[in-house]
């Protein structure tokens, strides 16, 4: 008896450590697969999986000899000599000189021709080329080839995508909209929930409960109109419609609510004893939320900013809306959703840009992510 | 480059300082003209108090007003009116919508979408949370199915696209799925244009996406039901498995409601995971991205694009009124 139930213990705890594990798993790699792919090289990345990324893959290539140019007379027979394959890791497995059977023959063996001419290629890609007679070729003959081909990962696809499809470029642009986009909604915010939180005017309840109501309201609702109005705001002054000026204000508007909710919670929370007391000692409203209430609150406005600086960095529909296309504004996640259609099949170019537009969310997230929890936590659990 | 980024620092350092001289300016001279010395001292004090609040509000209005409640009043407008918004049509739009193939099916999988991703996510979030909090590393665990929160849908769409790679059947693949499928010896599929399926293959990526809230706010709520409750139910011999359904689950209703709702305002939002994987193709359209396709749409329709809108706000209307009716009964608590 005293046995059994250790014993039965153990086993639940095992199913709960595979539970978990398998759910772990499931979730992280994908994220691996995309965070692996983006290393490998390009060719072995479009042929194999990516848990293939560390074994030594078969490549089929080929490659071309000398032309009877090269050729040098050796004790009457007719010889030309090289590599066939470009200086790497590449190993020759098997031969020949059509694609069909390239098994044919094995690396080290040699291979008759039909002008009998004797064919020998190295594994490591040197061939020794024999003829009793003259070579007269003019354009060296191509050689079909399997090869090992060991594992490789570079930084070449980031290079690429940051230089040629302009990447980097977003990746400036998108940060000039985060930055103004997740600091100025902060401070309009805490001054209307310290508002509602402590001071006393008629409709204080009303207006509250409307942005309660806003908090939800989606945001496919405002683009029509707001896109009219910028265009008219645009032609009369005869400036772009699509600024960072108009995306700022647009998501300082698209912000406010879930910030006053928020701020306007946490300050409310407060002990009323110290506001009440600053208040005897003679202390103005603009001095208790500028010297004692912001100081307090500065565990929930860390929950906001990371908040709004997810959800702008990570914005795709507003930044469609209210940015254009060019080199100078299109921001990350727009370019991201134009690579995949028209790079849709160059998965080295796909993944290494999705990881450059994941990486720094990531970053942020794994340093702030108790505030970000917390934040979650008041803003729903109520 | 450089000089964007200075440019936005800059708008940095303008939108604050403009907000701060605001904020300090026009409280400095509320003070001023109704001073606190001279004979009105009590009535100007009095006027003071009055004043104040809505110089603390007043920025926060004015941008809601603007980027909130005059564009769904204007959007409401705007479904009464023709493609450009200058001719009256009644309820044409309306009529039209209706008989719509488009906007039908995208209803449809609005509704299959509405079931499917917050019931999985609760569910999956239920279990980790529940799961993690006993083992020694569940911190760890919780922390890595809470990170896809961090990824951009688009961002979230490029990663599963990759899982769902289709190759033919006589190459190596290079999508986990089909390699993963193909390993039991099934035939490979391109899943992203399997009929009706395809759409569950999207759903996936936003399940993946939110399970991590779910159990981010389950756990906390979790370890908010007393520890003598769940010791007592041991003690009358509830089993693990009892003491789940019956004891956590009615515990923490309210909280699975509240994180059960704000999926569904996510899931009835979602545009850009559709848009990145198939752009409504193989009838995989929902009402966000039918929204956004017909207010661009050959020159733009604003009338049917603000069909579709107003579509998505009146199935987020009864969230919003729980909503409130929740809010109203904390603060009569409090």
């Amino acid at each position: 008896m005293t046995f059994r139930k250790p014993q039965h213990l153990t086993l639940g705890r095992l199913f709960n450590h595979l539970a978990l594990l398998v759910l772990v798993l499931l979730w992280i790699l994908p994220t691996i697969g995309l965070l692996v792919s983006s290393f490998r090289d390009k060719d072995q990345l479009a042929y194999s999986g990516w848990w293939t990324a560390l074994t030594t893959s078969e490549q089929n290539d080929w490659g071309r000899t000398g032309k009877a140019e090269d050729q040098i007379e050796k004790s009457g027979n007719y010889v030309i000599s090289g590599t066939i394959l470009e200086p790497g890791e590449k190993t020759i497995l098997t031969f020949n000189t059509n694609f069909w059977n390239l098994s044919a023959y094995k690396s080290g063996e040699t291979m008759i021709l039909k002008d009998d001419s004797h064919f020998t290629l190295q594994a490591d890609g040197k061939y020794e080329w024999v003829s009793q007679k003259p070579f007269t070729h003019k354009r060296g003959k191509r050689i079909f080839y399997v090869a090992n081909v060991p594992p490789s990962f570079s930084l070449d696809n980031y290079r690429e995508v940051l230089s040629s499809e302009n990447v980097g470029q977003s990746f400036v642009n998108t940060f000039t909209v985060t930055i103004p986009a997740t600091i100025i909604p902060i401070m309009i915010a805490a001054f209307a929930a310290y508002a509602f939180a402590w001071m006393e005017f008629p409709g204080r309840q009303f207006l509250f409960v409307c942005v309660v109501g806003l908090l939800v309201v989606p945001l496919q609702m405002s683009l029509i109109p707001l896109l009219t109005m910028y265009n008219k705001i645009g032609t009369f002054f005869g400036t772009e419609a699509k600024s960072y000026l108009g995306i700022w204000l647009a998501h300082t508007g698209f912000g406010l609510p879930l910030a006053i909710y928020l701020l306007r919670n946490y300050m409310g929370s407060l002990p009323r004893d110290i506001i009440e007391s600053a208040r005897i000692d003679g202390a103005s409203h603009f001095q208790i939320f500028t010297r004692l209430v912001l100081p307090l609150s500065i565990p929930a406005l860390a929950s906001f900013c990371i908040f709004q600086f997810l959800w702008v960095w990570n914005d795709l529909l507003v930044a469609l809306v209210f940015l254009g296309k060019q080199d100078n504004q299109i921001v990350l996640t727009s370019k991201l959703r134009e690579l995949l259609g028209s790079r849709g099949d160059n998965w080295e170019i796909l993944t290494s840009s999705a990881f450059i537009s994941i990486v720094v969310p990531l970053l942020v997230f794994f340093a702030l992510q108790r505030y970000f929890v917390r934040g979650l936590v008041t803003g729903s659990v109520k | 480059m450089l000089e964007q980024l200075l440019n936005a620092l800059l708008a940095v350092f303008l939108g604050v300082g403009a907000c701060t001289l605001y904020y300090v300016g026009s409280n400095f001279l509320l003070d001023q003209v109704f001073a606190d010395s001279g004979e009105n001292s009590v009535r100007n004090s009095r006027q003071r108090a009055a004043i104040r609040p809505w110089l603390f509000l007043a920025p926060a209005l004015l941008i809601l007003s603007i980027y909130l409640v005059y564009p769904v009043l204007e959007t409401l407008r705007l479904s009464f009116y023709n493609f450009g918004g200058f001719e009256f049509v009644g309820l044409k739009n309306y009529i039209w919508a209706t008989k719509n193939p488009e906007f039908l099916q995208a209803i449809g999988n609005n509704f299959m979408w509405l079931i499917v991703v917050p019931t999985l996510s609760v569910a999956f979030g239920l279990a980790v949370a529940v799961l993690a909090d006993k083992l020694w590393w569940g911190t760890i665990a919780k922390s890595l199915i809470f990170m896809p929160m961090a990824i951009s849908f688009v961002g979230a769409s490029v990663i599963w696209k990759f899982v769902y790679d289709y190759r033919g059947p006589d190459t190596d693949q290079i999508g986990s799925l089909n390699a993963f499928v193909m390993m039991f010896g099934f035939e490979p599929q391109a899943w992203i244009t399997l009929p009706f399926w395809n759409n569950f293959f999207l759903m996936v990526i936003l399940v993946w996406i939110q399970t991590g809230f779910a159990m981010v706010i389950f756990s906390a709520a979790l370890r908010g039901i007393p520890e003598a409750t769940l010791e007592a139910a041991r003690i009358d011999g509830a089993g693990e498995i009892q003491l789940f359904f019956k004891i956590m689950i009615p515990q923490i209703m309210g909280t699975i409601m509240v994180v059960w709702t704000t999926i569904t305002i996510i899931v009835l939002k979602v545009f850009d995971i559709v848009l990145a994987m198939t752009n409504g193709q193989w009838n995989t359209d929902v009402l966000a991205n039918l929204m956004f396709d017909w207010m661009f749409r050959g020159g733009g329709d604003s009338g049917r694009g603000s069909i579709v809108a107003l579509m998505i706000l009146m199935a987020v209307i009864p969230i919003m009124f729980w909503n409130i009716r929740n809010f109203r009964k904390e603060e009569e608590a409090r």
